[in-house]
């Protein structure tokens, strides 16, 4: 174990040593290659511009690298990958296509990913607006939004055990130590397994979700509310409007475009769901999801890289929208420049 | 007078903010505070009473067999019975008792109760017993239920247990061994990267940032059957393992690498122009001025980018499962606590103490750079973990 702690440090200082040596010593070999002799002004300034334009690609040269290998070659490959076989050799056409829309879970997952989406995003943002509008009003509000806020830092697999033991079903006359069934028969009612509940289990889990993400609706929301310019708020009141007008009237409209933020980077996140259906019910009791039944399929029998691939795309095709508006944004950002 | 204050003078009475956001609070709270709570408890307290009741003390029903009727001493008219209802048991405060199965917590403790035909039965706390009648006993020794409350108590045995011999202590190393070089390596690489997209004229740059900004939503699925693939075959062809740390450092640096990019470029753009274009007057290098002053200034950026990857590669699981192998020397905290769920189903307090092993990282880190966490949250809100 001390070797290993030894060898990681280790790893990180030789790591960050031969990443700054690639940049200095392409600098250096930059500089001698194209040389800025002093006597011949000609020259010197052909070499300065040659060295322009080649430093730009050293420097951006090994986040390229990582981006072409890591995201840029799979997505093509899988797109590929979902016309072959399962081993990947031989070509079958829509073959992994028709298959999914004929299998059973393949359609749960559909379902239960729209169910996701369709409850989980509006949930968080709904809080999250709730709470940071509560919380801007009290003198311990920054307390408070940290207490929501720190699930953030929990890993799913963390959360999932701590709503895991929540959600706990004792049989038979044992004592209930799960909250929720403890609760369930202090008010008179009977325990239920909560999490094999088919249908409703589903929102179970949704909850350890919307428990993670309403924080980081909340402090978003928070900062766009007190980006609000107050005349229009002071406006408001002088003309004896009220709370709820204020807020839904002149409030939320002023911080829609956050809002779609929120909303949007959470529906991402969504369809990226995974390790909290893995350790909940690893898909049982009719919770499976895409990004499961994919991660079920790259290893199931062997491996069937077609149909995970095919998958994979469902999930890909879900957030392209989203994609193609980012980059939109960001050119006419960068446009107004 | 600021929004905020604006916002005071609207809406609901003050009171009932405050009490709805400390219901929300402790609503949120509870949920962590059950595992922490439940980690430091004994296995047969967990089992025996909600976590809730631990600092209260657990109140279990049991059942006692009082002596038999030969032991009985006669007092005058009455006959009496008296000893202890803990004799060769554990001991405890006795809360109720009951002589029904069904009624068990029927009388309190320390007062005399009259149990019908003439008898009248007194169980103090202390476990002592007085059963008197008004003629001679007969039969065996009576059964009582009792309420016994045991006193809160606390351990950090579960800990102990599941650092030496459930190997979370060696995972806690192998997270750290993933964590720690996979925040440092993006970050550099990303560095350079953004300074070329913000200082540097060349063909193609908005392409690239348009790339960039695209990739930073690609879900990873997308990426790992083609990234398994390859590395089987690069494992295959030059006989080392397809599962290493190397690998995987590579992996989480290339997936954090699209969102590393965007802050770091949003915030080096917006460096003023001046102090780079007189550096560059004077004579500096670019390389030069990419140490000297663009690292320097970018710090919170910087800063904020860390937080982010460090807890994002600290809490991953997927990239983890496909890329590192299940090995002691290598299954991460996730993985640990995810096996654990598997194996140890029920063994709150494996999993418990486990799960706070496997949280309380995070949120030191989270509790100790909240400020720069909430800065590239908001200056980065696009991608979502």
């Amino acid at each position: 174990m001390i070797s290993q702690i030894v060898s990681a440090v280790g790893v990180v200082i030789a790591g960050v040593f031969v990443c700054a040596l690639y940049y200095w010593l392409s600098d250096k070999i930059l500089q001698i290659v194209f040389p800025v002799p002093v006597e011949n002004v000609r020259a010197a300034s052909v070499n300065l511009n040659r060295r322009a334009m080649v430093r730009p690609w050293l420097f951006l040269g090994p986040a390229l690298l990582l981006l072409v290998v890591y995201l840029v070659y799979p997505v093509v490959a899988t797109f590929f990958l979902s016309f072959y076989d399962r081993s990947g050799g031989n070509f079958v056409g829509l073959a992994n296509y028709r298959w999914a829309i004929q299998d059973a879970q393949f359609r749960q997952s559909i379902f239960n990913n729209i169910l996701w989406l369709a409850v989980v995003p509006a949930a968080c943002t709904f809080f999250g607006l709730v709470i940071a509008v509560l919380t801007d009003r009290i003198w311990w509000g920054n307390l408070a939004k940290s207490l929501i806020f720190m699930p953030m830092a929990i890993s799913f697999v963390g959360a999932s055990v701590i709503w895991k033991f929540i959600y706990e079903y004792r049989g038979g006359s044992e004592t209930q130590i799960g909250l929720l069934n403890a609760i369930v028969q202090a008010i008179g009612g009977s325990p239920q397994v909560w999490i094999s509940l088919p249908f409703w289990n589903n929102f179970f889990l949704m909850a350890i979700l919307i428990w993670i993400q309403t924080g980081f609706a909340m402090v978003i929301l928070s900062a766009a509310l007190r980006g609000i310019p107050e005349e229009t708020i002071e406006a408001a009141v002088i003309d004896g409007a009220s709370g709820w007008q204020i807020f839904w009237k002149i409030m939320v409209p002023q911080i829609w475009g956050t809002i779609a933020v929120v909303w949007t980077t959470i529906t991402i996140l969504v369809l990226k769901v995974f390790d909290i259906v893995l350790t909940m019910t690893n898909g049982q009791w009719n919770t499976m999801v895409l990004a499961n039944l994919m991660f079920d399929w790259m290893f199931r029998g062997g491996g069937d890289s077609g149909r995970s691939a095919v998958i994979a795309l469902i999930i890909m095709a879900a957030v392209t929208p989203i994609m193609i508006w980012n980059i939109r944004q960001a050119n006419k950002e960068m446009g107004g420049h | 007078m600021s929004a905020a204050a604006s916002l005071r003078r609207i809406g609901l009475p003050r009171l009932i903010v405050h009490v709805s956001v400390l219901v929300i609070c402790i609503i949120w709270l509870i949920p962590t505070l059950g595992i922490l709570v439940t980690s430091f408890r004994e296995a047969g307290q967990i089992t025996a009473s909600g976590w809730w009741t631990a600092f209260t003390g657990a109140a279990e029903t049991s059942a006692a067999r009082l002596g038999e009727p030969s032991t009985a001493k006669q007092n005058g008219t009455n006959y009496v019975i008296s000893g202890s209802v803990f004799e060769g048991g554990k001991g405890g405060t006795v809360r109720a008792f009951g002589t029904r199965v069904a009624a068990p917590t029927e009388f309190t403790a320390g007062q005399p109760a009259d149990i019908g035909n003439g008898e009248t039965l007194t169980v103090n706390e202390d476990g002592s017993y007085t059963y008197s009648k008004n003629a001679p006993f007969e039969g065996r020794g009576k059964r009582v239920y009792l309420s016994v409350a045991t006193p809160p108590s606390f351990t950090t045995e579960n800990y102990r247990t599941v650092l030496t011999s459930q190997g979370i202590g060696q995972s806690f190393v192998n997270s750290l061994t993933v964590a720690v070089p996979a925040t440092i390596i993006p970050i550099l690489i990303a560095a350079f990267a953004a300074y070329a997209l913000s200082w540097m004229e060349f063909p193609g740059r908005a392409l690239i940032i348009a790339l960039v900004v695209g990739l930073i939503v690609v879900p990873l699925q997308m990426s790992l059957i083609p990234l398994l693939k390859m590395y089987n075959e690069i494992g295959n062809f030059f006989g080392v393992p397809s599962r290493s740390y190397a690998g995987i450092w590579l992996a989480h640096s290339a997936f954090g690498m699209p969102l590393a990019i965007y802050l770091l470029r949003n915030y080096i753009s917006g460096l003023p122009r001046e102090i780079i274009e007189s550096a560059r007057v004077d004579g500096a290098s670019d390389f030069e001025i990419f140490v000297k002053i663009i690292l320097p200034l970018s710090f919170p950026a910087l800063a904020s980018f860390s937080i982010f990857q460090f807890l994002w590669t600290w809490n991953d699981l997927l990239v983890a499962m496909v890329f590192l192998g299940t090995g002691k020397d290598q299954l991460v905290l996730t993985g640990a606590l995810n096996a654990l769920l598997g194996s140890m189903g029920g063994k709150w307090e494996i999993l418990t103490a486990s799960a706070f092993i496997t949280i309380v990282v995070p949120i030191i880190v989270f509790f100790a750079l909240q400020r720069y966490l909430v800065r590239g949250l908001l200056a980065g809100s696009v991608k979502g973990g």
